[in-house]
């Protein structure tokens, strides 16, 4: 039974050696996964694919409840970003050396699901060929952006953590970008020697690229807050009964991190079954990783008790009526769901024998991620339906189309990620060897200690004969 | 008299590390502890007991970067809105500080990492061609001390190398 974090007794070159294999020989089930996600892409483009050569009509779109499933499922991708880069900058700050092996890989999630978040608000205008009609520039339609919109502000929070985050994974991979093409050969040695920027591995470029890292690690933790606090404010800003909450930001914030650390519990699985890293992704880590998850589903399910009591013994009777019909109206199911698979579900992650076993830690992270999307469908689509207006009362449910594309996401984020840890380094090396050592000369030191106590040298006086 | 450039390989820090305190201690005339260029795999987390406090420019451009953030932020929005001038506001504030505030926060951020983010390439001296004794074994498990020093010395720092068990020795003749 793994009891260490990482054996300190691994040797740097071993490190080298297993991480760099990762790039070259996965396991066949590797690429499974990368045709289940092309399929799961071809899903979304066929179905696109469809309403553009068909009509939009066949989106089932219908008022009031026109855009409820992609948008809640933007808010989940956003969300899901949120773990890598925050969690990796703090853990960092914090000096929990316990992150090393699995922060890039969570970084590089950050990215990608951004950048599979960004494709929602695209997909949502219907005609997204007339996509640049909401650039603000000169022109005679007179189109200017209205700066008071938090979905103005939504832009600029997503562009600016998307380069952000992208730059911190991208620096943070420069020593190992060195590494990988110090062994290289063909293709992928041009493309480290450009990506790597000339490192040497001086003491110059490790001090400023330590105080770099830092400094942005610095930067991203505020960022990471302020970005889903401004998607919530999408929400809050509004006098939609169910939106307009105080608590929506920290909610908001709770939530994302919570899938976030789901899912970084389910790419943990996946990497460490795909390219053999046991020695790197061990089960203590994992159980760290679940006990964080843990931490956050309860805060998690203490913002969603603070919402519904403020709710019920609030004055607004239309946002009570909301909430009851959340309970016992035609969404329940979903939102009875959404609250086994968020708030009692977790309670799985607090057993060790659980937390410990990698097939049910594998399903019970999807199912935490289920919930989770459940979540933001269940902010989004009951409010557009179950409004102030009850003859305006509709529930839409999703069509197959819509489901299409929210398949198809999913591929298109497996697939990035997919596409990443083949080409670079899923694994910091030089990271885990900064961890290796650290504990290798605490064991050093731990051992000195216990032969000094031995040895014939003075003894602390408490541990003198008749003292 | 030409100068050599020298670079010692050690198999770990310790014995680097046991070269660069002789080198400390003047035992080749003409050459500093200043001088010592460290190539290691990972950053040593006392290397500045070692080498001596050496200065980071990258901060400063941080809070450049920042400062220029916010002020660029602010003044876009602004000048944007004033443009505005022409549509009708509603009798809402032309430039409203709530709403800018959020915005300006995140300029401050984005210039904030962008600058810190060249500083890095210029102060690590990045972009730069490897030098021609770089060896990958520092990017593997062995420390490399590099030195540049006249040839009349380079015979003394080979030596002292020696006697701290270098695993390889590299020499280039610079000028």
């Amino acid at each position: 039974m793994q009891t260490k974090d990482i054996n300190e007794q691994i040797k740097w070159a071993q490190i080298n050696n297993d991480v760099l294999r990762s790039l070259e020989n996965p396991r066949m089930a590797y690429w499974v996964a990368v045709g289940i996600c092309v399929a799961m892409i071809a899903c979304a483009v066929i179905g696109v694919g469809y309403v553009y050569t068909t009509g939009q009509g066949t989106l089932d779109l219908y008022w009031p409840d026109m855009w409820g499933t992609w948008i809640g499922t933007f808010i989940f991708w956003i969300g899901m970003s949120h773990s890598g880069t925050l969690l990796s900058a703090i853990l960092h700050i914090v000096h929990a050396d316990w992150r090393k092996p699995i922060y890039r890989f969570a970084e590089a999630m950050t990215t990608f699901s951004l950048m599979t978040a960004g494709l929602f608000p695209i997909i949502h205008l219907g005609r997204m060929w007339n996509l640049y009609w909401v650039i603000p520039y000169a022109s005679d339609r007179g189109i200017w952006p209205n700066f008071r919109s938090p979905l103005v502000w939504d832009a600029f929070a997503i562009f600016t953590y998307l380069t952000s985050s992208a730059l911190f994974l991208y620096i943070g991979m420069v020593p190992d970008l060195a590494i990988c093409r110090d062994n290289a050969r063909g293709w992928r040695k041009k493309l480290y020697t450009v990506l790597s920027l000339g490192w040497a591995g001086t003491d110059r470029q490790w001090r400023n690229f330590r105080k770099t890292y830092l400094l942005m690690a610095c930067f991203l933790i505020p960022l990471a807050v302020s970005v889903h606090s401004i998607v919530s404010s999408d929400f809050a800003m509004s006098i939609m009964p169910g939106w307009h909450v105080t608590t929506f930001p920290p909610y908001f914030v709770a939530g994302a991190l919570y899938s976030g650390c789901a899912a970084i519990i389910t790419l943990f699985i996946i990497l460490r079954y795909f390219f053999r890293f046991e020695e790197y992704m061990t089960i203590p880590i994992l159980e760290k990783t679940c006990k964080l998850t843990f931490v956050i589903a309860m805060a998690w399910t203490y913002l969603n008790a603070i919402e519904f009591a403020t709710v019920w013994y609030g004055p607004d009777q239309v946002d009570k009526e909301l909430l009851i019909n959340k309970f016992t109206g035609p969404y329940s199911p979903y939102f009875w769901a959404m609250l086994f698979f968020g708030s009692v579900m977790p309670f799985t992650l607090a057993f060790e024998k659980l937390r410990r076993h990698i097939p049910t830690m594998f399903v019970v992270s999807l199912f935490l991620n289920v919930g989770m999307w459940l979540e933001r469908w269940m902010i989004v689509s009951p409010t557009l339906s179950l409004s102030y207006e009850p003859f305006a009362w509709k529930v839409v449910w999703p069509s197959i189309v819509q489901w299409a594309v929210v398949f198809g996401s999913f591929g298109w984020f497996g697939l990035l990620f997919l596409v990443f840890v083949k080409v670079f380094p899923s694994v910091s090396m030089y990271e885990v060897k900064e961890m290796v050592y650290h504990r290798r000369r605490a064991v050093v030191d731990d051992n000195a200690k216990a032969l000094h106590r031995r040895s014939s040298d003075p003894q602390p006086a408490a541990e003198m004969p008749g003292a | 008299m030409s100068k050599h450039r020298i670079m010692g390989l050690f198999s770990d820090f310790e014995q680097a590390f046991a070269a660069i305190a002789e080198i400390r201690a003047h035992q080749i005339p003409g050459v500093s502890v200043d001088d010592v260029t460290l190539k290691s795999p990972i950053e040593h987390p006392e290397i500045e007991e070692v080498l001596g406090e050496r200065s980071s420019h990258v901060p400063k451009f941080t809070l450049m970067g920042a400062t220029f953030g916010i002020t660029f932020g602010f003044l876009f929005l602004a000048s944007a809105q004033a443009t505005f001038l022409v549509q009708p506001q509603g009798g809402k504030a032309v430039v409203p500080f709530p709403s800018n505030f959020v915005l300006t926060y995140e300029m401050l951020i984005l210039f904030g990492v962008l600058f810190t983010l060249v500083s890095f390439l210029i102060s690590a001296r990045m972009l730069r061609r490897r030098d021609t004794l770089y060896s990958e074994m520092v990017s593997l498990d062995q420390v490399g001390v590099l030195l540049e020093v006249d040839e009349k010395n380079a015979q003394a720092l080979k030596s002292l190398f020696q006697r701290h068990k270098v695993v390889d020795i590299r020499e280039e003749v610079v000028r």
